[in-house]
């Protein structure tokens, strides 16, 4: 069972949708006692980074506590970002800190479009070299859905696992231990996108 | 890299329960082309980038229509979903992203109220705030005497770009230069550009409309209106430099499918998903 934290933000329905569509049961939850209980969790996201923070305020101790436990967390977009210390979109406001690290402004160079938008290939060559990384078993190389204007800039460079080029290498995924995170959209992102869904809840529990 | 987006849009008719897709040919005839679940669950196999579900009755009472096409939608279909026509407040938004969709587009409502875009923005987030801009060109015979107006020379001359409301039907005097920009300041985080001078004459987008769009603004433009053949929309990325390209009939009523529109750019060395 998977456990999808619903702290108000957007669309909800296409991550559960998603893991619908792999025959994998899901639960969207407000309720703290559920997601204290979760075996492997979601935290989607959408929005600003202060936003986030302020709304997932009554859960922040039991995502914290998952995650210190070694059961398996996806962090998706915003969700991703929330992971780290401090965002530059909403200075003063502290992050879940699981990744010590501050998220940035994605630079406006070369005409590039800001937010970075649509469908960008993802070179998962990090994760091959340094560790084993179940979460792209049968990906290789494929295009996912980002819609971002913030990247994650971790201090320790070992937890990116793969990036995505948009002017420079973007961080596109964040891995340590049974916690993932994805800037993309896995649920936005067709096939590949549902066989990373797959991957995660593949993870030993 | 990033590639560039092939959005199929479904004008949608919402008087019947599930929704038609409907196409005006000639802008005379109304032609039906399908189901609004089949077409979209039949475009994401295809390889569309995303897609456009445009409500034409645009009326309040069909808005819970809508919802329930985007919620059938959304069951198999694993792309974003841009929903058009009928959203005029925070709430209709935060409805049409809570049955599934990721954006909605506004067109009027944001003219009437340019605040909604701002409070969109904020609740929602940029990423869901399309604004649709509805352009037509305005010849001048000379550029001088129109300085409150953004002119650009064109082959046909000089003219710059009005804003159109209510699909076309009435004009505002709004240069779309400089209401493009204003989007952009309040929060909007993509602009759906048409051209109501080649919308429905499959000649072609506008390419000076939407490149003059597209310099004056940092976020994607979607480039709409005219298409009738693949090498159009090769000519919105070549030329316009447009983010992604809208089209409809061509798709439609498979003249040309997104599959074989996708393979002929990548041989024109355009980056596109395949």
């Amino acid at each position: 069972m998977i456990t999808i934290i619903d702290y108000g933000s957007g669309n909800l329905r296409s991550i559960s949708n998603g893991f619908s569509k792999i025959n994998v049961k899901s639960n969207v939850t407000k309720d703290p006692e559920k997601i204290s209980g979760a075996e492997y969790l979601v935290l989607p996201g959408v929005g600003a980074f202060g936003q986030i923070m302020n709304n997932i305020e009554p859960y922040k101790k039991l995502i914290i506590e998952h995650i210190s436990e070694d059961k398996p967390f996806l962090g998706v977009c915003l969700g991703l970002q929330a992971l780290l210390s401090s965002s530059e979109e909403t200075p003063g406001v502290k992050g879940l800190d699981i990744f010590k690290g501050k998220v940035k402004k994605l630079p406006i160079e070369n005409g590039l479009k800001i937010p970075h938008m649509g469908w960008n290939r993802l070179d998962m060559t990090l994760c091959e070299s340094k560790k084993s990384c179940s979460i792209i078993d049968g990906i290789d190389q494929d295009y996912f859905y980002f819609v971002h204007s913030y990247y994650a800039s971790p201090e320790d460079e070992e937890v990116i696992s793969g990036t995505t080029e948009y002017g420079f290498d973007v961080t596109a995924v964040l891995h340590q231990n049974n916690v993932f995170a994805t800037q993309f959209h896995p649920e936005k992102s067709g096939v590949p996108g549902l066989k990373m869904l797959k991957n995660f809840v593949s993870m030993q529990l | 890299m990033l590639t560039k987006r092939i959005i199929p849009c479904l004008d949608c008719d919402l008087q019947v329960p599930e929704g038609r897709v409907v196409k005006g040919v000639e802008f005379k005839q109304i032609k039906y082309a399908g189901n609004p679940v089949e077409l979209a669950n039949k475009y994401y196999e295809e390889g569309a980038d995303e897609i456009v579900l445009l409500d034409i009755t645009a009326s309040r009472e069909k808005r819970a229509t809508m919802g329930n096409v985007v919620k059938d939608v959304t069951e198999n279909v694993f792309i974003p979903i841009c929903i058009g026509g009928g959203i005029r407040k925070v709430d209709d938004y935060i409805d049409m992203l809570k049955a599934g969709a990721d954006k909605c587009s506004t067109n009027t409502a944001a003219i009437h109220n340019p605040d909604l875009i701002n409070e969109a923005s904020e609740v929602v987030g940029t990423q869901a705030c399309v604004v649709g801009i509805d352009a037509k060109r305005r010849y001048v015979d000379n550029p001088k005497e129109s300085d409150d107006k953004n002119i650009i020379e064109t082959k046909n001359g000089y003219c710059w770009f009005d804003t159109s409301i209510y699909g076309g039907t009435e004009f505002t005097g709004i240069d779309a230069i400089d209401w493009a920009q204003e989007c952009q300041k309040r929060g909007a985080g993509e602009i759906l550009l048409t051209s109501m001078d080649r919308d429905g004459t499959k000649d072609g987008y506008d390419l000076e409309l939407t490149k003059a769009i597209n310099d004056s603004v940092d976020i994607p433009v979607i480039a709409s209106g005219g298409v009738g053949k693949p090498e159009h929309i090769f000519e919105a990325f070549d030329i316009a430099d447009a983010s992604a390209a809208l089209a409809a009939s061509i798709f439609h009523f498979n003249e040309y499918p997104i599959p074989e529109v996708k393979e002929y750019l990548k041989e024109k060395n355009i980056n596109v998903r395949l």
